[in-house]
């Protein structure tokens, strides 16, 4: 499997007034074409591991690595200015919610071709064109009036649509999608899913998809990391998730209510502190 | 006896040509002691309904009975004393410059109660926090502690009626374990009626005994947790909204 993205010994710190606070502590994985899926409770450090790899994070926030090599150069060692070509050409990200993530002050077509005109010398019908072809590929219906529409007329599940529609438009060769479902309704949850599944497949993309979901993560992605504490507890195939050994893992599986295994009660997670103290696994390949 | 009964409850908002029809002839009953989940997609109306019962939503029409008392449109006192809610956010429904101790002491106050201080404490331990917590404020409690003070706030007035909407759902899955527990155990302890709100029927499949579907504000079926588990919907939407969770 050729590698689109390999990370070793990522850091993400924050400088706080009670000492530095790690978020993400040695992270090490790989990428091929594949979906990865990274999950673990509010605080674990998934969604700042994504960040990371494009160099979200501002400072006072410091993010260190051995490296973080995509195609085999080195991001860390690009300047802003080169940065800026490798993020939504190269990889892109969906965020949690398109409310917060679309201008509310530009129609959706504006927003779209300015995605695809900034990384492509196009016209402006010429990228009209492609804008709406991907507002098809990602299954929305009558696309015109939707290019004319502005981010407050959309509901939450087109709104996710309009953003992959977006974020796949400079045709990147890794995705990265944190939480692109938590804010949908399961029925809705499905499409966007199928949509992305397509996408990702047809063009060969790498993608990683952070969640918080496990059986959604265990259904939709490849190969699992689960992340406790800014690191990496566990890695394993996603079919085999219902199988993980680690108490942390089996902890959090134990915890949901099932439909098809009703019980009295739910387990609690019980928190053992050597969890966050055993070094990070490996997720490389 | 039925603890609460709901007779052709419409709510709209807007008015004319922007009038939006957000529930259409609801009718359901849940008896004393039940626990009753309203599960639907966003938009349809599961949330209204609570919020109609309480009054947050002043358009309604229909019949809302609560122990066979009518409900008036001007909530009485004692209507609160027997009804209480618990919001789905707790980072939103916890005023972010009181204290816990404010929080739970002001309510017990507007209710009438006496011996406050041995009240706030007796609801802290209820709800698992203990006195630790007594004089925090919410920026200092975590997402489930801040869902425990909420709960604990609506069950100072010793209400018969908890309205819960989607209080879980702003939680992490292990938090989410503790909550649905300490909710089990309350029901328990202190003979409480739920009505729940829900997108995830597995949460309601734990906790309710029976549950109504509802699609575009209408509730198109009931049916008990059994019949959820055995997958055994009638209606095509909810049969759908079934095997979309499974």
């Amino acid at each position: 499997m050729d590698k689109l993205l390999d990370i070793e010994n990522l850091w993400v710190r924050f400088p706080t007034r009670q000492g530095v606070f790690d978020a993400v502590r040695g992270v090490s994985f790989s990428l091929g074409r594949e979906r990865l899926g990274i999950v673990g409770e509010s605080g674990s450090g998934k969604s700042m591991t994504g960040r990371a790899i494009l160099r979200l994070i501002r400072p006072p926030g410091i993010v260190e690595a051995d490296h973080i090599n995509l195609g085999g150069v080195d991001l860390l060692k690009k300047t802003d200015k080169q940065m800026r070509a490798v993020r939504g050409q190269r990889i892109s990200m969906v965020m949690q919610d398109p409310k917060f993530s679309l201008n509310p002050v530009t129609t959706i077509g504006d927003q779209i071709m300015e995605a695809y005109r900034l990384h492509n010398k196009v016209s402006k019908s010429g990228a009209y064109a492609k804008a709406v072809e991907m507002l098809n590929a990602v299954s929305i219906r009558d696309a015109d009036r939707v290019m004319r529409a502005y981010p407050h007329e959309m509901s939450g599940g087109m709104g996710q649509r309009i953003m992959i529609a977006m974020m796949l438009i400079p045709n990147p060769e890794i995705l990265i999608a944190d939480e692109p479902t938590s804010a949908l309704d399961v029925s809705v949850q499905r499409q966007v899913l199928d949509i992305m599944d397509a996408l990702v497949k047809e063009r060969g993309m790498g993608l990683i998809f952070i969640s918080h979901d496990l059986n959604l993560v265990a259904d939709f992605c490849d190969r699992v990391l689960i992340m406790y504490a800014g690191r990496i507890v566990e890695v394993c195939a996603a079919d085999k998730l219902h199988e993980a050994q680690h108490p942390y893992t089996r902890g959090l599986l134990n915890s949901l209510p099932r439909l098809d295994a009703p019980r009295a009660r739910l387990e609690v997670l019980r928190r053992d502190p050597a969890w966050s103290e055993t070094p990070s696994v490996s997720g490389r390949v | 006896m039925n603890m609460l009964e709901i007779d052709n409850l419409n709510v709209w908002f807007g008015r004319a040509r922007d009038r939006v029809d957000a529930v259409k002839d609801a009718t359901f009953t849940v008896g004393e002691g039940e626990s009753f989940g309203l599960v639907g997609e966003s938009g349809s109306g599961k949330s209204t309904i609570l919020r109609a019962i309480t009054g947050l939503v002043p358009t309604w029409s229909g019949e809302i009975k609560v122990r066979q008392d009518p409900v008036p449109k001007k909530r009485p006192k004692s209507f609160f004393k027997s009804v209480q809610m618990v919001f789905q956010d707790p980072y939103a429904s916890l005023h972010p410059r009181h204290s816990v101790d404010q929080v739970l002491g002001e309510t017990l106050f507007l209710h009438g109660f006496r011996e406050i201080d041995a009240r706030v404490v007796k609801l802290l331990d209820d709800v698992g926090l203990g006195q630790k917590f007594r004089f925090r404020y919410p920026h200092q409690l975590s997402g489930g502690q801040r869902q425990r003070v909420a709960i604990a706030r609506a069950l100072a007035p010793e209400p018969k009626l908890l309205l819960l909407d989607e209080p879980t759902s702003a939680l992490d899955v292990s938090v989410q374990a503790e909550i649905l527990n300490l909710l089990a155990d309350l029901r328990q302890e202190h003979k409480l009626t739920y009505l729940m709100v829900s997108h995830d029927l597995s949460v309601v499949g734990h906790m309710c005994d029976r549950l109504a579907v509802m699609k575009d504000g209408e509730i198109v079926e009931v049916m008990d947790v059994a019949a959820l588990y055995a997958m055994k919907a009638v209606h095509p939407y909810a049969q759908h909204l079934l095997q979309a969770s499974v």
